[in-house]
């Protein structure tokens, strides 16, 4: 009895053993298989399960809410004046730009560092030199492309004390940095690029909308 | 002990109304048929609007839910808040609904998920005149309800209708059911479908990811099964040798 | 690679570590279905620890917010309902994988010499893992969140002296407010997660350190020495254990065996588990209870009360009890007197497999009255349930007095020295 169980045994040990070189090799062809099917189905649906995870660290509807377009009624804007208004937290300038402005515009442009809006600050409709969809309005991005700081809008004159025989500009109060009046940087100062000018289009003549620019080129 | 529970029990003079015995009906949710909802949200904002609120649910994400059109949907829909993108709140104010109902209307955005939409359908269906109460209705599943009958002019004015029957040798009144007086605009099936429409509604306002959540699940479930079998092949190969 | 590998090793074990304890461990062949759900519960711990990290990102932990926030995660946060539904559908799974793997524990004697720190460091972490529940279901803040913290916090109050001014210090205010939401939530987000994983870890090493359990009860770490040659296992396992024991084929390696066959088992949990979260994610009211989904409201009271599905066994001890204080006592002392079951026991056969049928009866009759008590616990008064809670309250201790009765002298049967084919 305990001869045969002993037998038995040892065959079992030689089944086990040779079982075992078969998959230490891992030559057995339908082990690998099903192996790396089993690992490739594994993976996938550990691919899928992140998926959620990561997906929800988008900005969620209320941020979207928060971030939605802007109308502004640009019919109460005088000539000259400038108007802010909020989008996505950020400060949006319009300003309503007189003719011998946008006439001194060409004037300026041996003292900037990008006049012809080379570096992509705007979209291609605003990629001209009044960096504007219609000539008399500017819309602006009020922050400075230095550091952040929101400059200021010197008119009348104020701004010559900053751009020598130059009546009117945005100046940063930060470090120093100058734009003129179609948000161009001037070069020599530590902002190294023109204002952002924000996706935007007029729904009508006395209405801009901030943050969309569908159908417009 | 007991009387701990009791006193538990007992705050509930200002609990909610205990569970009537009133068999519940079902009203057939199907949240796939986007034009009952649209529906049920119509009768929702022109009826339901005034006092209550979804202040969880956005109407833009309404809209796009039910195929609504965002233009129709601000002009025919959206009675309140500025933007597309505003919770649906109500206009009228808490403090003041509370002094003229007893307690402020609640918040109906989940209501289908404390309630459950059998209890909603026969909850605005068993509405009928009661002149001892404040508004001159009652309800047969929320007895003493502080709520008035709003969707009167739609159904009718609806009374408890007795027959007379013979009972063990006596002619006495028998209770058989709530009859409208026909002065509304719809008739009993008009209106069961305008319930089931706005029940309907309240259901996917409760939870709008519901249909999506069951279509990944489909997908999730067909996935892990053929996983099951690969893992099981696998599992079997590397067992074959292993003595039982 | 092998350079890098070999430049890691020589400064913190981590192949020798992973071949001590993941691969080349010395895992019990005859392991059967009741041994899936250790790997079970610890998966789900993983994914309540990911899934709250991942709701702590949007949740607001105050009276005011808390309720508006989780419904802003269920509807304006991408893929915020999936979350929320894996953290609640990962908090019922965990205690059913829990109970299942505690009655596995039972039937099979895994409590017994050597075991019992083993099965103590379980029950703290049941214990833990009951109080993270309480607490994160609060944080919602529906109607029964604040009034099943009402009911069980008031509790405390029946302790002689001491219980009201415990209730006030536990609430942080003399109601349940803000304050109890606040200070729960920074037990449930870390106090007591830190707690368990380390409780668990060292379950673990606790485990390893016997060595597993089996369903037949057989020791696989045999005297060194007293197995012959032939008869020693074929395959790799860790010296840590071969140069202490002899090792036969009662045993597989961890890696790939038992690791595979807890794959099957996890693709069958992963199925119900998925089943449940993406169709019926409430579970008929016992996963997410109904009257949840009303914000809370002090001067509102639900008509009827219950804790989620996996307290109402113990809550139906405490209301079985006509006293106060007596209910309480009742309570914990049925938690309490599972920490004992290993000094209940006074057999040394260790699986149902070689005990009486007296044993077997008593270990089903201990199931089927823990589930009657949940079920008596989780429906509404009626007064037969009365009587009837009484009863299996009974029963749910007499069957710790029985086993300490019988368990001295108990017919057996003769326990095989190695794992039967």
């Amino acid at each position: 009895m305990s001869e045969v169980s002993a037998d038995a045994n040892k065959s079992a040990k030689q089944n086990n053993s040779s079982a075992n070189v078969a998959e230490l090799e891992s030559d057995n062809p339908r082990r690998k298989f099903l192996t790396i099917a089993t690992s490739v189905i594994g993976a996938v649906g550990v691919g899928a399960a992140a998926i959620p995870f990561v997906a929800s660290w988008q900005p969620s509807e209320r941020a979207k809410a928060a971030g939605a377009d802007v109308e502004v009624d640009i019919s109460g804007i005088q000539v000259g004046q400038l108007i802010r208004v909020m989008w996505r937290s950020k400060p949006v300038w319009i300003v309503r730009r007189t003719p011998e402005l946008l006439a001194s515009l060409s004037s300026v442009e041996d003292q900037l560092r990008d006049p012809n809006s080379d570096v992509e600050q705007q979209p291609d409709y605003a990629k001209n030199q009044y960096r504007s969809i219609k000539e008399e309005f500017l819309v602006l991005v009020g922050i400075c492309t230095h550091l952040g700081c929101s400059p200021q809008h010197l008119a009348e004159g104020s701004f010559a004390e900053y751009a020598e025989g130059i009546p009117e500009g945005f100046f940063c109060p930060c470090h120093g940095s100058k734009f003129d009046m179609a948000g161009r940087v001037f070069a020599g100062v530590p902002a190294p690029y023109n204002l952002v000018v924000p996706p935007h289009m007029y729904v009508d003549d006395n209405t801009i909308v901030i943050g969309s620019d569908e159908g417009v080129a | 002990m007991k009387n701990w529970i009791a006193l538990i029990l007992f705050v509930p003079s200002l609990a909610m109304a205990a569970g009537s015995t009133v068999p519940l009906e079902d009203p057939k949710i199907d949240l796939t048929d986007k034009e009952s909802l649209q529906r049920g949200a119509q009768t929702f904002m022109n009826y339901c609007l005034g006092c209550h609120q979804m202040q969880y649910q956005r109407y833009q994400r309404t809209f796009t839910d039910l195929d609504i059109p965002e233009e129709l949907g601000m002009q025919y829909l959206q009675f309140t808040g500025e933007k597309v993108s505003d919770y649906i709140t109500t206009p009228m104010p808490a403090e003041d609904s509370a002094t003229w109902f007893g307690a402020p209307p609640p918040d109906l955005t989940l209501v289908a998920r404390v309630r459950g939409p059998e209890w909603l359908y026969t909850y605005l269906k068993t509405f009928y005149v009661d002149e001892s109460k404040t508004f001159g209705v009652n309800n047969l599943v929320f007895p003493n309800v502080g709520m008035p009958h709003v969707l009167e002019p739609l159904q009718g004015t609806p009374r408890l209708a007795y027959e007379q029957r013979l009972v063990d040798g006596e002619m006495v009144d028998r209770y058989v059911g709530l009859k409208s007086d026909g002065n509304g605009r719809l008739s009993d099936e008009e209106y069961d479908v305008v319930l089931r429409d706005l029940v309907n509604f309240l259901e996917y306002s409760g939870e709008p990811t519901r249909l999506q959540s069951e279509s990944i699940g489909r997908a999730a479930l067909i996935f892990i099964v053929i996983f099951f079998v690969f893992a099981l092949l696998l599992k079997k190969e590397y067992w074959r040798n292993i003595k039982k | 690679m092998a350079g890098f590998l070999a430049w890691i090793e020589a400064r913190i074990p981590m192949m020798r570590t992973a071949n001590m304890h993941a691969i080349q461990y010395p895992a019990p062949r005859n392991m059967n279905f009741w041994y899936v759900f250790g790997f079970l519960a610890t998966i789900v711990l993983v994914n309540q620890i990911v899934t709250g990290i991942w709701l702590t990102m949007n949740f607001e932990p105050s009276a005011e917010r808390a309720f508006a926030s989780v419904e802003y995660i269920m509807r304006e946060v991408d893929y915020g309902w999936l979350i929320r539904y894996m953290h609640s559908t990962g908090a019922t799974a965990f205690f059913v994988v829990v109970y299942m793997h505690m009655f596995r524990g039972m039937i099979y004697g895994s409590y017994q010499k050597p075991r019992e720190l083993l099965w103590i460091f379980g029950m703290l972490i049941y214990l833990a893992l009951m109080a993270e529940a309480f607490m994160g279901y609060v944080l919602p803040w529906g109607q029964m969140s604040y009034w099943g913290a009402q009911v069980i916090v008031s509790l405390f109050s029946a302790i002689p002296v001491i219980g009201p001014g415990l209730v006030e210090w536990i609430q942080g205010d003399y109601v349940i407010s803000g304050a109890t939401l606040n200070r729960f939530f920074a037990l449930h987000v870390i106090a007591l997660p830190l707690v368990i994983v380390i409780l668990v870890f060292l379950h673990i090493i606790a485990l390893h350190e016997v060595g597993s359990n089996n369903p037949d009860g057989v020791n696989v770490k045999h005297p060194k020495g007293s197995l012959p040659d032939e008869e020693k296992t074929s395959y790799k396992i860790h010296e840590y254990y071969t140069s202490k024991y002899d090792i036969a084929d009662d045993v597989v390696p961890f890696f790939p065996h038992m690791v595979l066959k807890d794959m099957v088992a996890f693709a069958v949990f992963l199925f119900a588990f998925c089943y449940v979260m993406f169709f019926a994610p409430e579970l008929g009211g016992k996963a997410l209870e109904h009257p949840n989904f009303e914000i809370a409201n002090p001067l509102k009271t639900p008509e009827h009360i219950f804790p989620v599905w996996y307290f109402t066994p113990y809550y139906a001890i405490l209301k079985a009890v006509p006293d106060k204080l007596g209910g309480v006592i009742a309570m914990f002392s049925a938690i309490a007197v599972l920490f004992a079951l290993p000094w209940f026991d006074r057999s040394n056969v260790r699986s149902w497999r070689y005990r009486s049928g007296l044993h077997t009866g008593n270990l089903i009759v201990f199931a089927i009255v823990f589930i009657f008590l949940g079920y008596l616990g989780g429906t509404p008064q009626e007064d037969w349930k009365i009587f009837a809670s009484r009863i299996a309250t009974i029963m749910y201790f007499g069957f710790f007095v029985l086993l300490f009765l019988y368990s001295k002298h108990e017919k057996t049967k003769p326990v095989p020295k190695r794992i039967p084919s």
